[in-house]
């Protein structure tokens, strides 16, 4: 028969546990709730719930930080020059805008 | 709003001048090309001046023009050689047989700030937001950067909203992925 490493042991042990002790879901269950969590749109209940499993998952809990991490960092690369909103339009292009609207 | 709708040259071009710069902002964003966003804006307030005498005023002009230079990149975005999209699976998260999720240590985060100070780092962090193929980059750019609501992404791209969100973590989760090693400062 064969043998579970103990970090399988360790998986099984946490799949047991988040399957089968009350108001605990699992890491799959938990993925399908982040989106809704973030925007703010988990009802009260299921707030708990995911919040409970953050605090005892440490998976999740860096997934979840890591992720978040993305979002802030993508939006920042955005705004630096270059990407921001120009200050000004080039006045050629003002022109033929105009013009445009005049043809 | 008067003036505009009755065709008045004067009213025409302080528009164009105080709302082209937000919208060549949007436009550059989405194409990630300013020469080809340049041509959108025009394109769009072509048709904005065409349309003007159906705006209600339900929304703000600025949010009007800018669904629709949003929709103007979108048309230059289809109208491109479409690419065949390379699937992000292998970039989705793991999970075990237990439905436990697989997820390495992060020890080290490194902030938007320690990133983006670096003009490398942060060419790395575009290029690899560039990755995505253009039905995740999309919606990515919508939500996350343009920061547009999930109904205002799905009635631009005819999604339902569900669809919109399923595709942004997606998009997300993918990306962070990707993104691993400048985050862990690796890069």
């Amino acid at each position: 028969m064969a043998r579970r490493s103990t970090k399988s042991i360790r998986n099984w042990a946490r799949g047991v546990a988040y399957r089968y002790v009350p108001m605990m879901i699992t890491c799959q269950e938990f993925e399908d709730f982040v989106i809704a969590y973030l925007e703010g749109e988990l009802p009260r209940r299921q707030t708990v719930v995911f919040e409970l499993h953050l605090k005892v998952c440490r998976e999740c809990r860096d997934y979840l930080t890591s992720y978040k991490r993305t979002i802030e960092v993508s939006k920042r690369a955005f705004q630096e020059p270059g990407q921001q909103i120009p200050d000004e339009v080039p006045e050629d292009l003002v022109r033929a805008i105009l013009a445009a609207r005049q043809a | 709003m008067a003036a505009l709708q009755a065709g008045d040259d004067n009213a025409a071009e302080t528009l164009v001048r105080t709302h082209a710069p937000r919208m060549l902002g949007v436009a550059t964003r989405v194409l990630g090309d300013r020469a080809l966003a340049e041509d959108c804006v025009q394109e769009a307030f072509v048709n904005a001046f065409r349309k003007i005498g159906d705006f209600e005023q339900r929304s703000s002009l600025s949010s009007w023009l800018r669904r629709i230079v949003v929709n103007q990149a979108l048309m230059k975005l289809r109208s491109r050689k479409a690419k065949a999209e390379t699937s992000i699976d292998a970039l989705m998260p793991i999970f075990d047989g237990d439905a436990c999720r697989i997820e390495p240590a992060w020890p080290h985060l490194a902030t938007p700030d320690e990133i983006c100070e670096h003009a490398d780092r942060r060419a790395l962090v575009l290029a690899k937001i560039a990755e995505l193929p253009d039905s995740y980059r999309i919606i990515l750019k919508l939500r996350d950067i343009e920061e547009m609501s999930s109904r205002e992404v799905s009635e631009l791209l005819n999604l339902s909203e569900g669809n919109i969100r399923v595709r942004l973590h997606r998009a997300r989760a993918a990306l962070k992925v990707l993104l691993e090693p400048i985050l862990k400062g690796e890069e």
